[in-house]
């Protein structure tokens, strides 16, 4: 009986942890389009945009599609931007659950191209008028001499500051990492406040600092690792020193919420944050008068100021059974409309150049303080690992913030493990 | 009531006995032994079903599973079709090197060190307090129905939601034990912000799940103990705690080993608390062995197959060696199991 108990219990664990393992969701069912001309079925879009905001008027627009399409079932589907990648390849790999269309990363992008995920979009009618596109933008969508995606969204990073505070305080925004760091002593000092939130979750927050000391993750050109060298000790050195000071807080788990949930009390008087948090961050109680928010570019390190370059792509799922409604779906996702939708609803910078020229998006402050910041951001190389680059890096990243590690030894492992990756770089 | 009781467990111990003795004997084994296959068909075709349901969804993963880890499969070069693509197959035989590499790099001792000592202080706060909380519900106390039934509840609540409001309790700045802490004048912990306190933190939230289960079995192991042999010892002299060492431990034995062996393969294998809660972060701080065999081959990219199965095949092995150890232990106790 016992032996019976333990079997049973065995079992039982080993069926929670299979549970865990797999993934939940349910194909598209086929349909499949007609060579007549008129397209059917259902695409499945899974969309990875900030929940609470953005969602909604992506689901809404994503509805509209059957407007033009009648025949085409859309299904929306929200998954958490964290899980998507992991999701995507775990439904992907097997065969079964992958979505239509998927919100790829700029990063995962060449990634799943060079996994044979994605189905090469060359010819077919989701790329409309190509040359519409920012260059920057459609660099990740291409990949091997193919296209693989179409660009949705570019943005980069700038920093965002409560006014209030700011005046409470009697303080300038800064323009330098020292500037910030005096900026926060006056913050504490006057109201009490922590200067900076500063997530210590993502190794992606951290690229700001690493290219503002004219660091690099790598450098494709000459295939050499480059994280390790010393601006990337120096910029490490920079988070820890902003944290050790008391200049900025940080947390290892849940940093999104706890950032934004910090910033929208006004318990923080900045936050390094994108274009895709504007929209929660106006639902804040702070920023219901919309004035209170402000705007500017990151600090500058000791080498001059930098972004990362980031952005969303729509990249259709190669064992699709709905192939050309999904290449439809993204080309209506991507148009000239759509984007302009976005960016008029939610502040989004778009993709394509004649967007820019509406007078609802060339009127948006939010979009014209963007802009100049994405024209100068700083592009990744755009190879197969760019996706595998942040795992490494985050781990020691928030190694070193918690004291687990120096500096220098944080950035040796990542550059090891970058090596490890990257066979046959120096 | 209480005559009635003892009566009870009298019988059931004595039938234990028996019991034993039947099993302990050989001679009527032997004798059914010779033509079992002949009387016993309709034993196998009862079994068939169940011998090949496990086998497909134990068997088959956990062969291929030890496969993987002789090759250097990974997600790039294992064979997949996806639509119109095919790809091949590429990955090789490479032997042993998997483990040398697991065995000989600094990442796996240092997890197994971090998996024995959560193990070991999970089990035994575990079973520490499941056995006071036995102990005392086992009492005639007023309300014990109640007692009894929040103190399962944790047990009833779904894991993944138990460790989620965990989180939310836990969040430096807005979580409830931080406020508690703040209204009592002290300083924000960062539970899951500091190596040594997402330790603490995730033995803590082990234990709150773990100890209905102990409380409850141990609990039936106390109520199987009969009364007589307290009023005896208490005729004798024995004070509460030599009753509780002398009477109370040895009846649970037969009880607690099995739970002690179960709660250890459990908890080390415990994924859902440290995934769900930490990550296994902050850094790699609370890493245990499964939770990074998961990592190699879902957190990664590429994902690494090979290294992921390679660590799984070494849990299991440290897991078998552990059970046949206690095992041994357990009979040489003159326990059979």
């Amino acid at each position: 009986m016992r032996r019976g108990i333990a079997a049973t219990a065995l079992v039982a664990a080993l069926g929670v942890t299979l549970a865990a393992c797999g993934s939940d969701d349910k194909g598209s069912s086929g349909g499949g389009s007609k060579s007549s001309g008129e397209l059917s079925g259902t695409v499945t879009w899974w969309d990875t945009s900030t929940v609470g905001s953005e969602d909604k008027v992506f689901k809404k627009l994503a509805e509209d599609f059957t407007k033009k399409h009648p025949k085409v079932k859309v299904e929306y589907v929200n998954v958490p931007f964290g899980d998507a990648q992991n999701k995507f390849k775990n439904a992907a790999q097997s065969g079964s659950g992958a979505p239509d269309v998927i919100r790829s990363e700029v990063a995962w992008t060449p990634d799943f191209a060079n996994l044979g995920y994605l189905a090469p979009l060359d010819g077919t009618a989701a790329l409309k008028d190509e040359g519409d596109f920012l260059k920057q933008a459609a660099a990740s969508t291409k990949y091997n001499g193919k296209t693989y995606a179409v660009p949705q969204v570019i943005d980069s990073m700038g920093i965002f500051y409560n006014k209030k505070i700011f005046k409470d305080a009697g303080v300038e925004v800064p323009k330098t990492i020292d500037d910030l760091k005096s900026v926060s002593a006056q913050i504490k000092k006057k109201t009490g406040k922590t200067g900076l939130y500063l997530r210590g979750d993502d190794a992606y927050w951290f690229l700001s600092f690493l290219y503002g000391e004219g660091g690099d993750l790598v450098n494709a050109d000459t295939k050499t690792v480059t994280v390790d060298n010393a601006a990337g000790v120096k910029a490490m050195k920079v988070v820890k020193d902003l944290v050790d000071s008391g200049a900025a807080k940080t947390d290892a788990t849940d940093g999104f919420n706890n950032m934004q949930t910090a910033f929208k009390d006004g318990k923080v008087a900045m936050m390094i944050n994108g274009p895709w948090a504007v929209a929660d961050t106006y639902a804040g109680k702070e920023f219901t008068d919309k004035a209170n928010l402000g705007i500017a570019p990151v600090p500058a390190g000791s080498a001059g100021q930098g972004a990362p370059q980031g952005g969303h792509n729509l990249a259709v799922y190669a064992g699709s059974k709905n192939l050309d409604a999904s290449y439809a779906f993204v080309e209506y996702m991507s148009s000239p409309e759509v984007q302009a939708q976005t960016a008029k609803e939610l502040s989004l910078l778009p993709t394509r150049t004649s967007v820019y020229g509406e007078p609802d998006v060339a009127s948006n402050e939010l979009i014209t303080f963007f802009k100049p910041v994405v024209d100068k951001a700083v592009e990744r190389p755009w190879i197969p690992e760019t996706g595998s680059l942040f795992a490494p890096l985050v781990t020691e990243y928030t190694k070193v913030l918690t004291n687990q590690t120096s500096p220098e030894a944080g950035v040796k492992s990542t550059g090891d493990a970058y090596r490890k990756l990257l066979k046959g770089w120096k | 009531m209480a005559v009635e009781t003892s009566s009870q467990s009298v019988a059931k111990a004595a039938g234990d006995d028996v019991a034993r003795g039947r099993s302990r004997g050989t001679g009527k084994r032997r004798g059914k032994g010779k033509c079992s296959l002949a009387t016993h068909w309709y034993a196998g075709a009862m079994v068939a079903p169940v011998v090949l349901v496990i086998g497909v969804i134990i068997g088959y993963p956990l062969v291929r599973g030890i496969w993987l880890s002789l090759t250097d499969a990974n997600e790039r070069n294992v064979e997949r079709s996806i639509g119109v693509n095919h790809i091949p197959a590429t990955y090789e035989f490479v032997g042993l090197d998997n483990y040398t590499a697991a065995i000989t790099g600094d990442q796996f001792l240092g997890t197994l060190g971090w998996t024995l000592l959560w193990t070991v202080a999970c089990v035994s706060v575990t079973f520490s307090l499941g056995l006071g909380l036995a102990v005392l519900l086992n009492r005639r106390i007023a309300g014990r129905s109640v007692y009894r039934t929040l103190l399962i509840l944790p047990w009833a609540v779904p894991g993944f939601v138990s460790v989620f409001s965990w989180r939310f309790l836990y969040n430096k700045d807005n979580g409830l034990l931080n406020k508690i802490l703040a209204g009592g004048g002290i300083d924000a912990i960062p539970w899951l912000n500091d190596p040594t306190w997402a330790k603490v933190s995730v033995i803590a939230v082990n234990v709150w799940i773990g100890v209905p289960f102990m409380m409850v079995a141990l609990l039936g192991g106390l109520q199987s103990i009969p009364g007589e042999l307290y009023e005896a010892a208490e005729m004798d002299g024995a004070n509460a705690f030599q009753r509780f060492r002398h009477i109370t431990l040895p009846g649970l034995r037969s009880v607690s080993s099995t739970v002690t062996l179960l709660s250890v393969i459990w908890t080390f294998n415990q994924f859902p608390v440290i995934f769900l809660l930490t990550r296994g972060g902050p850094g790699e701080a609370t890493q245990i062995l499964v939770t990074q065999a998961f990592k190699f081959s879902f957190e990664i990219s590429p994902r690494d197959f090979a290294q992921s199965s390679t660590w799984g095949v070494l849990i299991l092995i440290l897991l078998m060696a552990f059970a046949a150890v206690y095992r041994r232990v357990l009979r040489k106790q003159g326990e059979v199991w």
